[in-house]
């Protein structure tokens, strides 16, 4: 892993993360270049198998980026998908993956700068975890 | 409809991770309807088991699969038949009745359970489901006017409430459970007739019920001549 | 049932039937064999109640069981009442203990559904409930009325042996205070209707509500079906009372008792006033035909209550029959 720059997924609500994140591109904020933005309509789309399927397909970090609280495009999408993050860092806990390695945030259409330094934060949260990853294995011998 | 619930995590992997191959097959139709094994919930545990199979460095090949109904022969075609074949150990998310019958169609198969079955019931609201029916056997619900004393009542009371009603709600869970026996009340006052609620109800037949021993229904018309 | 003849050689049944204002107490069997346990309790209630209940896997905790502790008291010369809860033991266990106990001289039953087994020490248990308190009642009536168990199979061993039923004074329980309030009085009628002849209530520290209760009781004159009993316990703490009040389903308070046993300097002896007074007023109830007085785990404060309450002697009907 040293060196390598770790593999990103993040997903982005069409209307508020991933429109910050083309506005980043256009003002010129540097944002890493493993972060793969998946866009969809709303992040209320997220559901726990495709976060999973992020990790098995290799991904060592996974974002679900949406619109504030309460300017959800489709009103409750985020609040929906904040559920759902929870309960998949819950079901990453238990197959004795860090949970650390998932996460939502909130960014607004117009906060390009946000996004990047999301995404800068993030990654270095992944390298963090994978320099460390001594990982206790999360699931204990039969009893 | 039958509801059911996944079990722990770990006892799900513990019980599977000595197998190499091990095909995760969902149920299309209660479980997947209280969440808790259908496409869905079989996509999220196949992953689960990959990550942690990994994270314990064991070897563990996962399939997943669901087909509409696990208790009843049709469903379970060619392609599904030869998948289970393939597969050293089923991990099934239908329901108990699910588990047994694959047992029964695959008699060398191990399959294991990754549901508790809880009870037959409704949903309530979204994510809430509630008991209604305890498959006595004899329904009484005509006398009851549609609320069922033998599953809604913690001490199946035919001639309920008892006296730790309190506020509606029942006292082994006053926060959970709504008291039958003033469910009862409330519908026969309703309804206005209270006072056939004075009827003494005498002891139930329970030889109906899963006290008479495993039950079977036949019906002569369906059968085929041949079987 | 029939006010005008007994139809046991109850103790009980025979102070209730001269119009005696009659005492019952309580007692709680140990949770070991300790023998000497019951012995002692009984001791000190003899002769200061006519007849004491013994409680049946109280709160569904494993205890000595209620029939060879009441068998126990008796030798003692303590009357018991046995109380049996149908959430232990189906129609044919309890059918069988009925007849055993009655063997044993055993001749009052109170009839209870039972604390739901989750309140106790085995909650993983299994439970039963087979039958409801109204049906046991029902089915006690049964054995004793037309000499048949549950099933209609006379009481008898073999066609040729003799028919002996076990004559049992039976009793119910009411509780005033639980909800639906306005459905409590005809469940009374229900139990009373199912063949019950005594009626011991929930404790009491609602007195308006009980007086309530009574009057609906009296209107619908099922005081004269039935013998009726107070259930009194006398508080041994303002902590004991706001316990009760907020965890106990099916107990009501008026809010001056618990005003009361906080302001008092010593609250127990608060408690056992709140008690003899309680005494007093339902002493000149009508419809009221005595006090059943629990005081479990204080069993050795009865007689200096009962006392008090000036309720001595206690009638001796007869010579009690061990
Ligand atoms: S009476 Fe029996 S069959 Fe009818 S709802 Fe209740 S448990 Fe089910
Ligand atoms: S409180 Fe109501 S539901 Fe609960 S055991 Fe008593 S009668 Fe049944």
């Amino acid at each position: 892993m040293e060196g390598k720059e770790p593999k990103i997924i993040a997903f982005c609500c069409h209307y508020c993360a991933f429109t910050a994140a083309d506005l980043a591109g256009t003002m010129r904020q540097q944002y890493p270049t493993n972060i793969h933005i998946v866009r969809l309509p709303c992040t209320g789309k997220v559901h726990v198998n495709m976060l999973l399927q992020a990790f098995v397909d290799q991904a060592d970090g996974v974002i679900v980026a949406g619109c504030e609280i309460g300017s959800c495009h489709f009103l409750e999408g985020n609040t929906r998908a904040r559920k759902r993050v929870a309960l998949a860092k819950q079901k990453l806990e238990e197959a004795g993956v860090d949970p650390e390695k998932l996460d939502m945030y909130y960014i607004p259409a117009s906060e390009g700068q946000l996004f990047a330094k999301t995404a800068h934060e993030f990654t270095e949260r992944i390298k963090r975890l994978n320099e460390n990853k001594k990982e206790q294995p999360g699931i204990t011998n039969s009893k | 409809m039958i509801v059911a619930e996944q079990k722990p995590f770990e006892q799900i992997f513990n019980s599977v991770k000595n197998y190499e191959n091990i095909m995760v097959l969902g149920c299309g139709t209660c479980v997947t309807v209280c969440m808790a094994g259908g496409e869905h919930e079989v996509g999220v545990l196949t992953k689960q088991l990959i990550l942690a199979a990994k994270q314990n460095n064991v070897n563990l090949n996962v399939e997943e699969l669901t087909i509409t109904r696990q208790c009843d022969k049709e469903f379970f075609d060619e392609n599904t038949t030869n998948k289970i074949k393939e597969a050293d150990a089923v991990l099934s998310l239908g329901c108990g009745v699910g588990v047994q019958y694959i047992v029964e169609l695959f008699p060398d198969m191990i399959v294991k359970p990754g549901v508790n079955t809880k009870f037959l019931g409704a949903n309530i609201s979204q994510g809430l489901w509630s008991e209604r029916c305890g498959g006595c056997g004899e329904c009484v619900l005509d006398e009851y006017e549609g609320i069922c004393p033998v599953a809604r009542c913690a001490k199946s009371l035919m001639n309920g409430p008892c006296g730790g009603s309190s506020n509606g709600m029942c006292e082994v869970d006053p926060e959970n459970i709504e008291c039958a026996g003033q469910l009862i009340y409330d519908r026969f006052k309703r309804l206005n007739k209270l006072e056939t609620l004075l009827e003494f109800k005498p002891a139930k037949n329970w030889s109906l019920s899963r006290d008479g021993g495993p039950r079977r229904v036949a019906r002569e018309e369906m059968m085929f001549d041949d079987e | 049932m029939d006010k005008n003849k007994t139809s046991s050689d109850s103790h009980l049944e025979q102070v209730l039937y001269s119009g005696e204002f009659t005492l019952t107490g309580e007692l709680g069997p140990p949770k070991s064999a300790d023998k000497n346990d019951i012995i002692e309790k009984a001791k000190s209630l003899k002769g200061y109640v006519d007849a004491s209940n013994i409680t049946d896997n109280q709160t569904a905790i494993a205890r000595m069981s209620s029939i060879a502790s009441g068998v126990i008291s008796l030798e003692q010369g303590l009357e018991p009442v046995i109380q049996i809860t149908t959430r232990d033991r189906n129609r044919l266990a309890i059918q069988s203990d009925v007849l055993g106990a009655a063997a044993l001289g055993i001749k009052n039953i109170l009839c209870l559904s039972g604390d739901h087994q989750s309140f106790g020490n085995h909650p993983t248990a299994k439970n039963v409930f087979d039958i409801d308190s109204i049906q046991l009642i029902n089915m006690l009536y049964k054995m004793r009325e037309e000499q048949q168990f549950e099933c209609g199979d006379m009481i008898r061993n073999g066609k040729k042996g003799p028919v002996v039923e076990p004559k049992i004074f039976i009793g119910a329980a009411a509780n005033p205070f639980a909800e639906p309030l306005d459905f409590r009085v005809m469940r009374l009628e229900k139990k009373i209707r199912a063949g019950a002849d005594f009626i011991q209530t929930q404790v009491i520290y609602d007195m308006d509500r009980f007086k309530q209760w009574m009057e609906e009781v009296k209107q619908k004159d099922l005081h004269k079906k039935v013998y009726i009993l107070a259930g009194i316990t006398p508080l041994k703490s303002a902590r004991m009372a706001k316990y009760m009040k907020d965890n106990v389903s099916g107990i009501s308070f008026t809010g001056d008792i618990i005003e009361r046993m906080e302001k008092a300097e010593d609250q127990k002896a608060e408690g056992i006033q709140i008690a003899l007074e309680q005494i007093e007023e339902i002493k000149s109830m009508e419809g009221v035909h005595g006090v059943h007085l629990m005081a479990i785990g204080g069993e050795k404060s009865v007689p200096d209550i009962v006392e008090k309450a000036g309720l001595m002697p206690r009638p001796s009907v007869k010579e009690m029959k061990t």
